[in-house]
């Protein structure tokens, strides 16, 4: 972080003067690590896919499924439905494999691991160590031996650093480890569910995932396991002009309950990086996954130079009756964001939930939302997504309920609030409402409405500033959200939306 | 650009049973650009995002299918109504079933006329208010009205208008495909009322595109006829100045095809715009599918904009919505509403809804709901309790669903005239 530049005056103690710093210092992320990489060539082709799978040793159907995903993006267009806009992206102009020098012998515990990259997790709040953390609670490292535990798996642009725990969680029969490491380790699982949620071939963005994928997280929960720690994945973007593929596939088989945390932060660069990720999500009978994510990929600057297109598909199956899945998703950060995290209700009496927050200011867009598949009889589903738009930027919900024939006595409630500060900026709302059968019930309630003039002034008068303020009553509108949130992120994601509308009132 | 083969092909398909009709001076030019903008654009197909919902097959064909008249010996809707009448047979005007076309107030002509003089008020409406309608989305049977439209009404009101204007539609021939289009310009702080009914064709494409200037007032009461096998496309392009009001509402009962369009744009400050809509389906004997496709644009500041859809459906019937609100950055102290709600009768109808806002201003309250249902059996259990049997408890409770969309008319002879038709149609289902 740049040094105080402001004079402190008199009587201020410097650790309130840094804590204010902290809170409203623009992008905290946005450092980067000098660290040396081995990259693939520029651009992507078939030796480009070939070669991503070799360095990941792959068996040959891997191989094949990749090239397969390859021939299908060849004859794809990209999308261009979504309220978003920016340049046309070259493809060939990216890096679609950077992997440090020091991870080319892959270390075989966390203590080989380079320790400039270890740095650079200490420095994200996340320390790869086996110990209590409490992640984004400051003094947690003190923490007493009872306190939760948090298995991290370290993702640093292609590929994967490290797992924390996994011994642990072995002892426990869950399986956490890196992708590229399952496929080596658990073919059988993979071949079974990789691309069983999103198929090789379901947009664009999912398509050319499939075929370049270079890691991500893969986590296996076997039947009637409670998961006895939380999982979490820090993806972090590092080298310039490269793009991360990272793809996560995680089972609950019947009976599992497992709780999955991602985070995601990027470097400052003048030039957009591309991020396209896939994640899958499978549950059997009586399984439950819950799956928070605070993305807070670079947003570019004030003028809409740089930061992270991010196009990601995220869908779960639950396939089980009386599975149950909970996406959250705090989306603070990219220039773009192109997200809809989606819940397939299969299963009789499954039920998905889905809670977001997405906060676009300055420059960026924001097009995210949910769908909601209702096959299963008496499924239920529940969306509550609030979006705040600042500055110049546009945010929108796009969403889909389906209630199919066969889903009958099915429920959905859907809310949506929009709140726009400033008047350059947009918010706006495109959900799609199917209903097949009568027996099922759908509501959809939309608001939109700027900042209460009533609530800022209330602040004020307590002697809050206005920038304060703001963060107060907007922390006040995404209440419902945030109480979704697992505790270590519902604190980070407070301190986020306050520090995401930095600038944005005045 | 070139447009992709398949629909080169509708366009063509469909032009070839069609030639620009005979126009004066400006008219033929009117024409020939809205012909221009509909070769630009082609017909709507199944993969048009503006087309999710809705088949526009039907319309696209070069030929309608054929539609039997409905025959019943209840009086039509609006006969009770002191109005001036005007009579459209198969789309064309038809004087000697129609009323004088003196009333105090207006202006009325048969568009051809206004078409055949040069210095006229219509030339600075017909396909103006349409050409400005295909953004964001084409509305590409809007200018194929504008282009072929062989008859249609140019109604200028200057003051108060003592009786509202009826324009009832008789359908006749089973193979006719009319294709009217009506202008209207409301003068400041005058007011008038509209009154349409009547299945008018076997298909129908109709364009009403109105002009209300500051201070004036506009309302509009629709039925559409009630032929199983009628298909119907309509657009209401409305151009609101300051203070003016816009009402319309439209009560649809059969059909196999109906899509009703409606273009609403605010542009003076402290405009008002309410458009509702009331629509039962029943898909025994016919299919239908009824869609309701509005697009409100705020403009200017302070003005209010409320929609209200309701449909009952049952047998198979499929009802949608697409609703937008827009808020352009400087409309300010925006209100904008819309509800669209459904009740399923029975397990094999479907909804299908698109609510949506876009909205660039900050100082703004907008909303939008959309439910769908089955029939609330405490509300049922109550009724029968009391006695009434289940189907008219039933019919009890459409009508109170219904109830919020007809009580969008003003005028509450009208709206009482609207729910008896709904009544007796409801009556007649049950006892068939």
């Amino acid at each position: 972080m740049t040094a105080l530049d402001t004079d402190i005056r008199e009587g201020v103690d410097r650790e309130t003067v840094e804590t204010v710093q902290a809170m409203g210092g623009k992008y905290k992320y946005g450092w980067e690590t000098e660290i040396e990489m081995d990259y693939a060539p520029k651009g992507v082709n078939e030796d480009i896919v070939r070669l991503i799978s070799a360095k990941n040793n792959e068996p040959e159907w891997m191989t094949d499924w990749r090239l397969q995903a390859f021939r299908r993006w060849q004859q794809m267009e990209e999308p261009s439905w979504a309220m978003v806009d920016y340049p046309a992206i070259d493809y060939q102009e990216q890096y679609y494999y950077a992997k440090p020098k020091s991870m080319l012998e892959k270390p075989k515990s966390l203590d080989e691991v380079d320790p400039k990259l270890l740095a650079t997790y200490e420095k994200l709040g996340i320390p790869l160590k086996e110990q209590m953390i409490l992640a984004g609670v400051e003094g947690a490292e003190d923490a007493p031996a009872e306190g939760r535990k948090v298995a991290v798996d370290a993702v640093f642009d292609s590929v994967s650093v490290g797992t924390t725990f996994q011994k642990e969680l072995e002892k426990a029969g869950v399986i956490f480890c890196s992708i590229s490491e399952a496929i080596q380790k658990h073919p059988e699982l993979v071949k079974k569910y990789l691309g069983s949620v999103v198929p090789q071939s379901d947009n664009y963005f999912a398509t050319l995932n499939s075929a370049v994928f270079s890691d991500g997280s893969f986590v296996y929960v076997p039947p009637g396991v409670r998961c006895p720690m939380e999982l979490s994945t820090y993806f972090r973007i590092n080298a310039e002009n490269t793009g991360q593929f990272e793809r996560t596939l995680i089972i609950a088989d019947k009976g599992a309950y497992v709780s999955y945390l991602e985070g995601c932060t990027a470097p400052k660069r003048d030039t957009a990086q591309l991020h396209a990720a896939v994640v899958e999500l499978v549950l059997l009978d009586d399984a439950e996954i819950k799956y928070s994510t605070v993305q807070n990929w670079y947003p570019g600057d004030e003028e809409g130079r740089g930061g992270i297109y991010n196009f990601v598909t995220k869908r779960a199956d639950c396939r089980g009756d009386r599975s149950k899945v909970m996406w959250t998703q705090v989306e603070t950060g990219s220039a773009i964001t192109w997200k809809y995290p989606s819940c397939i209700l299969r299963g009789d009496e499954s039920q998905g939930e889905f809670y977001s927050i997405a906060i676009a200011n300055n420059m960026q867009q924001a097009d995210t939302g949910t769908k909601m598949i209702h096959l299963g009889k008496n499924t239920r589903s529940r969306i509550v997504s609030k979006g705040i738009s600042a500055g110049k930027a546009q945010n929108t919900y796009r969403g889909l309920v389906s209630m199919h024939p066969k889903a009958t006595n099915s429920r959905n409630y859907t809310q949506c609030d929009s709140l726009l500060i400033g008047d350059k900026c947009g918010a706006h709302t495109v959900p799609y409402i199917e209903v097949k059968n009568n027996s099922s019930r759908v509501e959809h309630e939309a608001t939109t409405s700027k900042v209460d003039e009533d609530q800022l002034f209330y602040c004020r008068s307590r002697g809050m500033n206005e920038e304060a303020a703001v963060a107060l009553v907007v922390n006040g509108f995404c209440k419902d959200v945030l109480q979704a949130l697992p505790m270590e992120f519902a604190m980070e994601a407070q301190q986020l939306v306050a520090i995401s509308l930095e600038g944005s009132v005045g | 650009m070139a447009l992709p083969a398949a629909k080169q092909g509708a366009l063509e398909g469909r032009l070839a049973t069609l030639s620009l009709p005979e126009a004066g001076a400006w008219g033929t030019e009117a024409r020939r650009d809205a012909l221009g903008r509909l070769e630009a654009m082609g017909l709507p197909g199944r993969r048009d995002e503006y087309w999710r919902f809705t088949d526009p097959g039907l319309l696209n064909a070069a030929e309608p299918a054929a539609a039997a008249a409905f025959e019943n010996d209840e009086a039509p809707l609006f006969s009770a109504v002191d109005r001036l009448k005007l009579v459209f047979v198969d789309g064309v005007f038809a004087p000697e079933k129609s009323d004088d076309i003196a009333l105090e107030g207006l202006e009325i002509e048969r568009l051809s006329e206004s078409m055949s003089r040069d210095i006229h008020w219509v030339r600075e409406v017909y396909g103006v208010l349409e050409a400005g309608a295909h953004s964001p989305v084409p509305r590409p049977h809007a200018a194929l009205n504008t282009a072929f439209a062989s008859d249609g009404i140019c109604i200028r009101a200057t003051g108060r208008v003592s009786k509202p204007v009826s324009l009832v539609y008789l359908h006749e021939d089973a193979g006719s495909d009319a294709i009217l289009h009506h202008v209207i310009r409301v003068e400041p702080g005058a007011e008038m009322t509209l009154l349409e009914n009547g299945p008018a064709a076997a298909r129908f494409n109709k364009c009403l595109e109105v002009d209300v200037a500051d201070t004036g007032r506009f309302n509009h009461v629709r039925a559409q006829g009630r032929d199983h096998e009628r298909v119907a496309v309509t657009h209401v392009f409305a151009q609101l100045g300051a203070e003016s009001t816009f009402k319309s509402f439209t009560m649809t009962v059969n059909g196999v095809m109906t899509r009703n369009e409606a273009v609403i744009d605010l542009t003076g400050p402290d405009a008002t715009a309410h458009i509702a809509g009331a629509c039962l389906g029943d898909g025994a004997k016919a299919a239908f599918h009824h869609d309701d496709t509005v697009f409100v644009r705020h403009r200017a500041e302070n003005c209010e904009s409320r929609q209200v859809f309701k449909k009952v459906l049952r047998n198979g019937a499929t009802g949608v919505f697409q609703g937008k609100i827009l808020v352009d950055q400087g409309a300010q102290k925006t209100d904008g509403y819309q509800i669209s709600q459904s009740l399923l009768l029975d397990g094999d109808s479907q909804f299908l809804a698109k609510p949506e806002l876009e909205i660039y201003a900050d100082d703004v309250k907008c909303s939008h709901g959309s439910t769908s249902g089955a029939i609330d059996e405490t509300g049922l259990f109550y009724l029968r309790s009391r006695g009434i049997p289940e189907g008219e408890a039933t019919d009890l409770m459409v009508i109170a669903f219904l109830a919020e969309a007809i009580d969008e008319i003003e005028d509450r002879v009208l709206a009482e005239d609207v729910i008896e038709r709904l009544k007796g149609w409801l009556a007649r289902r049950r006892r068939s």
